[in-house]
């Protein structure tokens, strides 16, 4: 084991994430902020309960977990394209790093980040609406197990990635859309039919009924399929860069 | 002792490319080692590989006895590597930077060590400057800092002349010289001959993925150097005589001059039996001088060599 190591690079990408704080922390904030102010006290109050919950309220739980997809996202694949990119790399690959320290260090950072990230905006959203938490524990439980699953998928992008325009693929074009059409600023019951038998194919629907379950105690699909999808949301990714990391494709030649 | 030990090493890239076709290689502790060759001949390869950064193909490589896949720590902790290209973390500061590389070596925070390391490089002044105010050599230097945070056994340096200006250079070698007297060993690649001649103890030539020559300097030049017979001709001539054509010979200086090449470890050098012919071919002559050819020389010939082939 090199736990010095590994605390190396955990510290350079927490670094990294205060040298960028606006970007990183300030925006997604704000963008939050201003989902609350049209979705949630300008168009909510013109809106009937969904799901017997406050609508406003009712969006938190979905609103944290768009930032926390999204970020996690664009921050570890970032995280190790850079050094790809700028060459920086050499370093990580001749040090006496096993492949699984190194990612548990990059993603062990950008878990980090998110999962603060995730408190940020709760906290935010809690000047807004009111928000109550009846599963405190496994909200935070779930909530680092999505972020785990989504930093894991980063990585794999970010390991992936050719340049820029790649890196930016899937959050945009993939991650995004799915995430606004998994349920968070609607509850799946109020689609009508073949919508709500589609939407159950959009594995962020799963996980945004599971974590707002920790919030309100309410669900649109049973509990124990959220907890498979946040288990196969970290270990496909993971699966993915183990045989990236066996076969020293894309990071050596 | 050997500290590193090379055995058929093979590199063949996913475009094709045989990198290395079987390199046996033996480096001594605390020698210091030159890799000559022309580009794309396999030097930077051959680094990349032994510090983790490639994957081989075939062969082992040991470092102090560690294989470099099965006891991949113990051995990438002895060593220290300066790339060729200068890529650094433009943010950092140059602290921050090769305290980084301390710590991902696995050492425990030595401020004082690194404080030595940064005087000795004079980057003490800069340590908080970030690294896109350092200008080039500020940079190379800090390459070579970062490389020996962790106080390698093992300095790899990667083409670390190129492009670098004369005080740097001049620093490079003072600093080298002063890591060798500490027992590093000093593993460089350069195509500038003059630095092999002047800082190696031993030098490999590579040449299209193969070590073509190796050896310490004066064994190079027993094993392959040539000598020359420079003639100074009475009369310049106009072209050799027919008689002359046998033999290995060029006219230089407007036919003032007849150099004469011949191989240093043969018996028979053939210098009697030419200056009998000259003779009799009536070509007079007032001094004579020999020369050895420079490891330059034998380095060129055998580049030459290879592209014949």
């Amino acid at each position: 084991m090199n736990p010095r190591g590994m605390l190396a690079i955990y510290r350079f990408e927490m670094a990294r994430w205060k040298r960028t704080l606006w970007q990183s922390v300030v925006a997604p904030v704000l963008t939050t902020a201003l989902y609350f102010l049209v979705f949630g006290s300008a168009i909510g109050s013109r809106m009937s309960d969904m799901a017997g919950i406050d609508y406003g309220s009712f969006i938190v739980p979905g609103l944290i977990l768009l930032s926390v997809l999204t970020q996690s996202v664009a921050n570890a694949s970032f995280g190790i394209y850079f050094p790809k990119f700028t060459g920086t790399i050499y370093e990580i690959l001749s040090a006496p790093l096993s492949p699984l320290e190194t990612v548990a260090s990059y993603v062990g950072a950008a878990v980090t980040k998110s999962f603060l990230l995730a408190l940020i905006t709760l906290a935010t959203a809690a000047l807004f609406v009111e928000v109550r938490v009846e599963h405190p524990l496994l909200m935070l439980a779930f909530l680092l197990a999505i972020a785990a699953g989504f930093c894991l998928l980063g990585f794999l992008i970010g390991l992936l990635a050719d340049n820029f325009e790649q890196l930016q693929f899937v959050p945009l074009l993939v991650v995004t859309p799915l995430a606004f059409l998994g349920g968070i600023f609607y509850a799946v019951g109020t689609l009508a039919e073949p919508w709500r038998t589609v939407t159950l194919f959009n594995p962020i629907v799963y996980l945004v009924s599971g974590y707002r379950w920790t919030f309100y105690g309410v669900a649109d699909v049973p509990l124990g399929a959220s907890v498979a999808a946040m288990a196969l949301a970290i270990l496909l990714p993971l699966l993915a860069i183990a045989w990236i990391f066996r076969t020293g494709h894309r990071l050596k030649q | 002792m050997s500290v590193i030990d090379i055995r058929g090493l093979v590199k063949a890239y996913k475009g094709g490319t045989l990198a290395l076709k079987g390199v046996d290689l033996s480096i001594g502790k605390g020698e210091i080692f030159a890799l000559l060759g022309p580009n794309g001949a396999g030097k930077t390869t051959l680094i990349s590989i032994v510090c983790g950064i490639v994957t081989k193909t075939a062969g082992s490589v040991r470092v102090a006895g560690d294989d470099i896949e099965t006891d991949y720590r113990a051995a990438r902790r002895r060593i220290g590597l300066v790339p060729q290209e200068l890529t650094t973390d433009a943010f950092e500061t140059v602290w921050d930077t090769v305290a980084f590389t301390r710590g991902l070596f696995g050492c425990a925070r030595d401020d004082a060590y690194l404080e030595r390391l940064l005087k000795r490089l004079t980057l003490w002044e800069k340590r908080h400057s970030r690294m896109l105010e350092l200008s080039g050599g500020m940079k190379r230097r800090v390459m070579i800092a970062k490389a020996l945070a962790h106080e390698p056994e093992i300095l790899f340096l990667d083409e670390p002349t190129a492009g670098v200006d004369v005080e740097l250079r001049r620093d490079m070698w003072a600093l080298v010289r002063a890591l060798r007297a500490d027992g590093t060993t000093i593993i460089l690649t350069t195509h500038y001959i003059e630095e092999a001649e002047e800082m190696a103890d031993r030098v490999g030539v590579i040449r299209g993925g193969e070590l073509v020559a190796l050896g310490n300097k004066a064994e190079l030049m027993a094993q392959l150097g040539r000598r020359t017979l420079k003639i100074f001709l009475d009369a310049p001539l106009a072209a050799l005589p027919e008689r002359l054509h046998g033999w290995d010979l060029d006219l230089a200086d407007g036919g003032r001059e007849l150099d004469y090449h011949f191989d240093s470890k043969a018996e028979e050098t053939g210098i009697p039996r030419l200056m009998r012919q000259l003779d009799e071919a009536g070509i007079g002559w007032r001094d004579l001088t020999t020369r050895q050819s420079s490891l330059e020389d034998i380095f060129v010939s055998l580049v030459r060599a290879g592209d014949a082939s």
